[in-house]
């Protein structure tokens, strides 16, 4: 029994240590991405809001965005359907890579189903920048949610 | 007055599962029938109770009575019926009132399917379920009433979100919620068991049929959700190794687990302890998926109102009850014979192998889906998450050598295997698979290895589970007749581990086609315009304005051809919900081609009027993704039909003859 569990329990083990080394997504604020320099390539979340007057839909389907914290913005580049809560001024995570143009090519998009709702690592951006403001915080979604 | 009705009705089955709990305890400690029958009769109302609550709920829902505050919230007049009534538990109170719903329900049926449980083990069982009922309509009593009044009802309520006013979203959480609480049960069994001291091979057998219930119900209420998430969320996600995902795919795991060990304990009487263990395991997973869901720690794609108290609230809920169960665990398990040798290469070490490498899984996703909350609490400043690569490092593989050795299984005989007659039996499966995969490869256009690998897999998967079929009713070798004589005569257990080993084949073809060879192309187009995606054209024929229940919608007429011939139209739409502060979401349309799906979505418009205006149509080609969902409803309907055999009937009390039979049975195995 021992010597069956053994080997199961050290491949995990030895799969799990790899993988947290090189597989956790690293969250970044925009002044924090500016400052730290993110290695191009490397897959990251950028979390702030949807820059006001930044977003241009063109006709292959691209669409361009920044993200900012009021502080620094991330140009940001997405091919592919926008989540239906996706606008302006919301907040917004992107998941994806720096190109060497310094461009965020977001593999994916994540806005919450529900409107009222900023995600939690936006907010603390937001509050890491200095720009986080308890009146231009959200309303506190009330107790509705999805199921 | 209906409302207060459900909310009187709520507190009675809290004092009705208070005296559940005391009277089954009473009775099992003074061996009284009559205090155990009280007990029961009190599950039996907390029941009903709990059922007249929920249509109290569902009553001022249909009639939208604004003056309770969580239908004002989450219901509007302008709803179809369908959605006031799935309204119900699209709100946190209305779905912890549902858990609670499904969490009495199944202690009524204890009461009324648990005859042929030993008294004891039954007084004790029914005892668990009530405390477990305490905690959980507790807690919707005190912190999450559902019945809460407004003073100032508004004319017109708060609409539910409108991406969630789809019929697979609504009818998927009461399968979630029979999978995730349908494991109370064998967390009840598990503490009767371990209270009691005692486990014995009956205990394993009643067991599998509860297990096998709650784990075929976790299946649906996975794929539907999933399902829904393929064809809501735009690009076809269907799994993202989100926390939320996690939450529900953790006791699907471990109540996988769960039921093989139970099959080498009934028939081997080994595995004891380990079977009670995953037995508690399975409900603690669905009481901690609950806790992440609805505290809003972890960050989700999918929103959740999330509320820190009662998160602090549910997580004291978990403590108390897992805590106290596997501290009984901790303090009972020596307790429990059974441990016995076995050879390693038999049917019973293949299931111990398999419950190794799927608790591992499970393991690892649990690790996954914490790790967050854990570097957080050492570095505030520095937020991670944890996504599909880390899956596909440590789950992926493990999962991978799990499935490879998944046909091996029902090849090998109890107690002594013979590992090569078994490779003998399966090396035209592992022929087909090879060929399958190498097909694949001369068809397809080129991809990456680990594609094929996977392929492999799923085709092996499939060949193996009807190589067991043909070697069990020695197809080829014996004259048709016999064969066939043989095929009806299978008990209904092999036939349903062979449909759900095949469901997981189907699962991981599907998966593999879809993640490998999935197209897309998105273009503005105006009407006339045509764009390609795959080997399909799609040409924009209309854009019309539609009025539904609560939205209007700008709907797209889209045809499709392939080779010139036109195969089907496609009519997906934008609409924008008023009442949901203008919210606008994009309903896709899907065309069915075999097993795959042409996948067409509207954008927004872009500016421009009369002849110039052009709208961004995404298309997207998803060859084989129908198997990414029909491979898990294989799965749920093998554990349906095992769920149906005679030995595991859970119900009818077992003549005198068949006793008899089962004890020779036992007595020569």
């Amino acid at each position: 029994m021992v010597a069956v569990a053994a080997p199961i329990l050290a491949l995990a083990v030895g799969l799990t240590l790899y993988a947290m080394r090189d597989a956790v997504i690293f969250f970044y604020g925009p002044s924090q991405a500016e400052t730290e320099h993110v290695p191009p390539g490397r897959l990251v979340r950028i979390g702030g809001l949807v820059a006001p007057g930044t977003v241009i839909r063109s006709a292959d389907g691209m669409v361009r965005f920044s993200i900012t914290d009021n502080v620094h913005a991330v140009p940001a580049l997405y091919r592919g359907q926008l989540p239906d809560l996706f606008r302006e001024g919301q907040g917004v995570v992107a998941q994806g890579v720096f190109d060497d143009a310094g461009v965020f090519q977001a593999h994916e998009v994540l806005a919450k189903h529900d409107e009222k709702y900023m995600p939690k690592e936006v907010v603390d951006a937001l509050k890491k920048s200095g720009q986080w403001r308890e009146t231009a915080a959200p309303a506190q979604a009330p107790a509705k949610s999805a199921s | 007055m209906i409302a207060e009705l459900g909310a009187f009705a709520l507190m009675l089955a809290l004092a009705l599962s208070a005296a559940q709990a005391a009277l089954s305890a009473a009775g099992r400690l003074r061996h009284s029938p009559a205090l155990q029958g009280a007990g029961e009769g009190a599950a039996l109302g907390a029941f009903i109770a709990v059922l007249l609550a929920f249509l109290a709920l569902m009553d001022a829902f249909v009639r939208s009575d604004f003056s309770v505050a969580n239908v004002a919230q989450n219901s509007t007049t302008t709803e179809a019926l369908f959605y006031k009534v799935t309204g119900v538990w699209g709100s946190h109170e209305g779905s912890v009132l549902l858990w609670c719903l499904v969490l009495t329900g199944f202690g009524g049926l204890i009461v009324l399917f648990g005859d042929n449980l030993p008294r004891g083990l039954k007084a004790l069982t029914v005892m668990t379920q009530g405390v477990l009922a305490v905690l959980f309509i507790g807690y919707t009593v005190f912190a999450s009433s559902p019945f809460a009044r407004l003073a100032d009802p508004p004319a017109e309520g708060n609409p539910l979100n409108p991406i969630l006013q789809d019929p697979t979203f609504a009818i998927h959480p009461p399968f979630l919620y029979c999978g995730y609480v349908g494991f109370s049960v064998v967390f009840s069994l598990g503490v009767a068991a371990l209270i009691e001291g005692k486990v014995d091979a009956a205990w394993a057998r009643w067991v599998r049929p509860w297990a096998l219930t709650a784990w075929s119900f976790l299946t649906v209420g996975i794929t539907l959700g999933s399902f829904w998430s393929y064809y809501t969320q735009g690009w076809g996600g269907w799994w993202f190794w989100d926390p939320v995902e996690n939450a529900s795919f953790m006791p699907w795991l471990a109540g996988a687990a769960l039921l093989h060990s139970a099959i080498v304990t009934e028939k081997r009487g080994i595995l004891v302890g380990w079977t009670v263990f995953l037995a508690l395991v399975a409900f603690s997973l669905a009481m901690l998926g609950a806790f992440l869901v609805r505290s809003g720690v972890l960050t989700s794609v999918h929103a959740f109102a999330v509320d820190p108290t009662r998160g602090t609230l549910l997580l004291c809920i978990l403590a108390i009850a897992a805590g106290s169960a596997f501290s009984l665990f901790a303090w009972r398990a020596s307790k429990l014979t059974g441990g016995g040798l076995f050879a390693p290469i038999s049917r019973e070490g293949a299931l111990v192998l398999n419950n190794l490498f799927l608790s591992t899984a499970c393991a690892t996703v649990l690790l996954g889906t914490l790790f967050p909350l854990i570097r957080q609490a050492l570095t505030p400043n520095d937020p991670v998450s944890v996504g599909p690569p880390f899956y596909a490092l440590t789950f992926m593989p493990l999962m991978a050598i799990t499935l490879l050795l998944v046909p091996f299984g029902p090849m090998l005989a109890w107690k002594r295997g013979d590992l090569l007659a078994a490779a003998q039996r399966l090396w035209v499966a592992a022929a087909l698979a090879v060929a399958g995969a190498l097909i694949v490869l001369a068809l397809a256009r080129p991809a990456q290895v680990l594609s094929y690998v996977g392929l492999a897999l799923g085709f092996w998967l499939i060949f193996g589970a009807l190589a067991e079929l043909v070697e069990r009713t020695r197809l080829f070798r014996a004259p048709a007749a016999e064969s066939l004589r043989r095929l009806g005569g299978l008990p209904r257990g092999a036939w349903g581990a062979t449909l759900a080993h095949l469901g997981v084949g189907v699962f991981v073809l599907g998966a593999c086609f879809e993640s490998t060879w999935k197209l897309d192309n998105s273009q503005a187009l105006t009407v006339g315009q045509s764009m390609t995606v795959g080997a399909y054209t799609l040409r924009l024929d209309s854009v019309t304005a539609q009025d539904g229940a609560g939205f209007s919608a700008d709907r797209a007429a889209i045809s499709a051809f392939r080779d010139g011939r036109p195969v089907c139209t496609l009519a997906p739409e934008r609409r924008t919900y008023p009442l949901a502060a203008g919210q606008t979401i994009s309903k896709k349309s899907i065309c069915i081609r075999g097993a795959s799906d042409l996948y067409v979505g509207l954008d927004d418009a872009l500016p421009g009027t009369g002849d110039a205006q052009a709208w961004v149509v995404r298309a997207y080609w998803y060859p084989w993704a129908r198997f990414i969902f029909i491979g898990p409803i294989l799965m749920a309907f093998g554990g349906l039909i095992s769920l149906s055999d005679r030995r595991l009937r859970f119900s009818l009390p077992q003549s005198a003859k068949a006793r008899v039979g089962a004890l020779k049975a036992k007595a020569t195995p």
